[in-house]
């Protein structure tokens, strides 16, 4: 391999960034092994950076007044200097796209690539949760159909129509997601093509289940059961069930619904897999610098300012400290991944106990690719995180009890703490902790057309009243008439709290 | 693998989301530009704002959980602490251990953001307009201009575009399958060198022919005329002088000239985005007036008497000299705090209202008193100069006054003075 400098200095060409990415190809691909979409790397200002950044990163999406409000609240902190910019976006597509800002230097454009074009690339394209909820190929086309579509309501219906549905439908898009996956994994591209089929499906679905004419009472009984077997309850996808089988909504207003819950859905992976998706960007990134500047290819100085990149990417404050906001899933995501391929290489006797199938198979890197690919961030952490590790963060378990005078430390790092500490941090990542669990159960079909939801409480955490009250609202406005929404013990089943509301007229 | 330099896609493709939320929380962003007017420096006035929006300007609400009655917490960096220890709840958020890490009930903050300069003077001024009775309208103060718009199929002979004409015959002419002159003349010769026994009929035949077929189609066509276009487009000549009229007597304190100053201020800035070009005059009087820069304005105070008809004299010179009427539109403001020498009253009113009004857009008198003197409102007795105005307030369309006293009420009164009107004038508050 060659072993002349990339680049000197801070400066960077087009033919920089092209030597960069094939160095960092020949050892990502040839020495690592990843596995990855054909890359697409964007050169872009920061006041693009800016603008993607407020619109979630995508390089198009329709427009609402809350991608602008984040752009000016982005805007606010990027010009008070309290926060630079990130180094880098990246989109899981095919080609999979990097966005490198212009004012990178030359070290910060290799650390860019090696992190987001291959690390993250590889992980995109590899792990289940993405394999199965999103399709790569078909998004940036779908976005591009969505903004369309959206601005062609906007056009017909007026800007102030379309932006109420949209606010209503952001405000559950939480609650739009399949937390686990149907018979047939969904194809963007299909769903965009038989959107017409769909809807005259669903006029006539509708069509049944709101008949207004009377029949025997014998024929009404039977025809409820069918009715509530076609609204398929419980329901946990709230976005999913309105845009089916709301009353009120016209078809188009029915599509918005639908764009924005696969939009929710593309995402959902990202939301789950924040620290290992990281860990393995910033592990990989990692090997593939150092493996660089053990071939020559970057000078001690360049190294020394990805050093400094990287160490402020991965701390993490303790618990004491002011600026303790959390755990960094930088810092644990590449602690695990070095974790990990030290118990490979060189495991202590704890490790061949705690990990006995990794544990000495010496070839880190097909360890690492199974779990980049099998695991999601809760089932990581409840199997990977490893005594070494809860020792060298010292991670400790506090309790909280809301009538106790005082905190109580419950379990520290060690011998009787590791499967605590482990279950409980593991617990911190689980689907549940991102949203409520809020499902539709029923609808009373044969009168008021009231329709009840139930939020399953675990350890008394209620719902914000105030929000509940906004969102309820929100649903109103879709569903058309009343709401009813009980707060259910999830252990007990008891109903804790209820919350009604009522389109108003 | 590809690299794609989009730096040169247009940028701000936030815009008009920028818009749209700006819309959204437009009443919290009106406030705070109220405010910035009645806190700031009349110089920043015209940069960039910052406002403050609160949390519920803009309020994306979303079901979340509330702390729920046990929290456990897996944090890291224990120091000292062993199973079973007690430890003391942190005082204030986010600092100690075992504090709330920093997420769960995530109540939106308070945020700031900087409106742009436009953005800022299109809210400020938002609903002000030239008063309707405003004696020439903006449109007549346009001329048309004309400017090359392409071509077009018709027109004068002189616009004819001849490169165009003959690109458009060309293209015909090939399309048509024109036979070229060279064709005619090689056949020509073909026939002229030809033997009798060689088949002349048929060569006789193709020429006329390929003649027939240049007639038929012609070198030039009406079709291919290409003329210059030009297109008339409303070309503003609008353009105004603002005069400012101070008193700078002794009795003008620097709060009166503070006022004075925000209002002039409000009023070019409110000038310059209606107009192309906004001239300013400034004069200063005491018992006589001059012409004088910015700086000493504001900054000089003189003393003597105070006879204001001088300021008007001055301004009637200055617009004869300087600026036509019937050219520019001229927009004046006095501000005094109303102690004029009883005997200048009269002279003062006639020359107002018989020179300067007719010649004016719009004149406003504002009376600037000291802010322990009260609100607007409370005003009863009048001085010299206002009582010596209020006739005229009543009886000329294109004259306003009012009293100020507190910064605050500058903008208020000034929005008063210059808001859109349905035809029917204002009574003036006295």
């Amino acid at each position: 391999m060659s072993d002349a400098l990339l680049f000197t200095g801070k400066d960077w060409s087009f033919e920089t960034l092209q030597h960069i990415h094939d160095a960092v190809e020949v050892v990502g691909k040839g020495e690592l092994g990843l596995d990855t979409f054909p890359n697409q790397i964007e050169v872009i200002t920061a006041e693009q950076m800016l603008d993607a950044y407020s619109s979630t990163g995508m390089p198009l999406l329709y427009r609402h007044w809350s991608f602008g409000k984040r752009f000016a609240q982005y805007e606010g902190v990027y010009r008070a200097g309290l926060q630079g910019l990130a180094y880098e976006i990246v989109i899981n597509a095919n080609p999979c796209i990097s966005y490198v800002m212009e004012e990178n230097s030359a070290t910060m454009q290799a650390l860019v690539i090696a992190h987001a074009a291959f690390g993250h690339n590889h992980f995109f394209k590899n792990n289940y949760q993405f394999r199965q909820w999103t399709d790569a190929s078909g998004i940036l086309d779908y976005l591009a159909y969505a903004k369309n579509y959206i601005a062609a309501c906007e056009e017909r219906y007026g800007e102030l129509e379309v932006e109420r549905l949209l606010d209503s439908a952001h405000a559950l898009a939480p609650q739009g997601v399949d937390r686990y996956p149907r018979k047939r994994p969904i194809s963007l591209s299909d769903e965009e093509r038989r959107d017409r089929d769909r809807r005259e499906e669903h006029e006539r679905l509708y069509d049944d289940l709101w008949r207004t004419v009377p029949r025997g009472a014998e024929k009404t009984k039977k025809s409820i059961d069918h009715q509530r077997a076609l609204l398929r309850l419980p329901q946990e996808n709230v976005l999913y069930f309105l845009e089916k089988t709301a009353p009120r909504l016209q078809p188009w207003q029915r599509e918005v619904l639908r764009i924005v819950r696969l939009i929710a859905q593309y995402f959902y992976p990202q939301q789950q897999t924040k620290v290992m998706n990281e860990g393995c960007a910033t592990y990989c990134h990692y090997r593939i610098m150092n493996r660089l500047h053990e071939k020559g290819q970057i000078s001690d100085g360049s190294f020394l300012e990805f050093i400094h990149s990287h160490s402020n990417a991965i701390r993490q404050p303790t618990a004491h400290d002011p600026s303790y906001s959390g755990v960094n899933p930088y810092a644990l995501g590449f602690d695990m991944m070095c974790d990990i391929a030290r118990i490979v290489r060189e495991p202590t006797e704890e490790d061949r106990l705690w990990f006995p199938e990794i544990a000495g198979r010496k070839d880190e890197m097909a360890v690492l690719k199974e779990v980049w690919a099998n695991y999601r961030d809760d089932s990581f952490i409840a199997q990977f995180l490893s005594p070494h590790l809860m020792r060298k963060w010292r991670l400790f378990h506090i309790v909280d009890e809301e009538d106790a005078p005082k905190l109580k430390v419950e379990k520290i790092h060690n011998e009787r703490g590791y499967h605590d500490l482990r279950r409980g941090l593991a617990a911190e990542y689980e689907v549940g902790r991102h949203a409520p669990d809020i499902q539709v159960v029923d609808v009373d079909l044969a009168g008021s057309r009231k329709l009840v939801l139930h939020h399953r409480v675990f350890s008394g955490k209620l719902l914000d009243v105030v929000d509940a009250a906004l969102v309820l609202r929100h649903l109103t406005l879709l569903w058309g008439y009343d709401v009813l929404l009980e707060e259910v013990d999830a252990t007990t089943n008891e109903v804790l709290k209820a919350h009604l509301a009522s389109p108003d007229q | 693998m590809r690299i794609v330099d989009r730096r040169l896609n247009p940028g701000g493709k936030s815009f008009s989301n920028r818009q749209r939320f700006l819309r959204r929380v437009r009443d919290t962003v009106e406030r705070a530009v109220r405010e910035a007017s009645r806190e700031r420096a009349i110089e920043d006035l015209e940069n960039a704002q910052e406002v403050t929006v609160p949390a519920d300007g803009a309020r994306e609400p979303m079901f979340r959980h509330t702390r729920g009655e046990r929290r456990d917490y897996i944090l890291p960096g224990n120091r000292e602490y062993i199973e079973g220890d007690l430890i003391d709840r942190p005082t204030g958020e986010g600092g100690g251990g075992g504090s709330e890490p920093g997420r769960g009930n995530g109540q939106e903050d308070a945020f700031r953001f900087v409106l742009t300069r436009e953005e800022f003077l299109s809210i400020f001024l938002d609903d002000l307009e030239l008063p309707d009775f405003a004696k020439r309208g903006l449109v007549d103060a346009q001329k048309l201009g004309s400017r090359r718009a392409g071509y077009s199929t018709s027109g004068t002979p002189a616009n004819l575009a001849l490169g165009r004409t003959m690109r458009m015959s060309l293209a015909r002419r090939i399309a048509m399958g024109r036979p070229p002159r060279a064709t005619v003349e090689q056949l020509e010769e073909e026939i002229a060198g030809a033997k009798e026994s060689d088949s002349l009929d048929v060569m006789d035949e193709r020429l006329r022919a390929v003649r027939a077929r240049r007639m038929r189609i012609p070198f030039l066509d009406p079709v291919d005329l290409r003329y210059r276009h030009f297109e008339r487009f409303p070309k503003p000549v609008a353009q105004a002088v603002m005069f400012c009229l101070m008193d700078v007597s002794g009795s003008m304190t620097e709060h009166m000239k503070d006022l004075a100053k925000r209002f002039f201020m409000l009023l070019h800035v409110f000038l310059t985005r209606r107009y192309e070009r906004v001239e300013i005059v400034f004069i200063r009087h005491t018992d006589e007036a001059q012409e004088v820069d910015e700086e000493t304005f504001f900054r000089s105070t003189e003393t003597g008497g105070t006879i204001v008809s001088s300021a008007l004299a001055e301004m009637d010179r200055i617009i004869t000299d300087r600026f036509d009427p019937a050219n520019w539109n001229i927009y004046g403001a006095q501000a005094s705090d109303g102690d004029n020498m009883m005997s200048d009253n009269q002279r003062t009113r006639e020359l107002l209202q018989d020179k300067i009004l007719p010649l004016c857009q719009y004149f406003a008198y504002l009376e600037v008193a000291n802010s322990h003197e009260g609100s607007p409102l409370s005003y009863v007795g009048g001085s010299s100069l206002w009582n010596a105005y209020a006739p005229l307030a009543t009886s000329e369309r294109n004259f306003q006054m009012r009293r100020v006293s507190r910064r605050e009420h500058i903008y208020p009164v000034f929005r008063e003075l210059f808001q859109r009107r349905e035809g029917a004038r204002a009574e003036p508050a006295t």
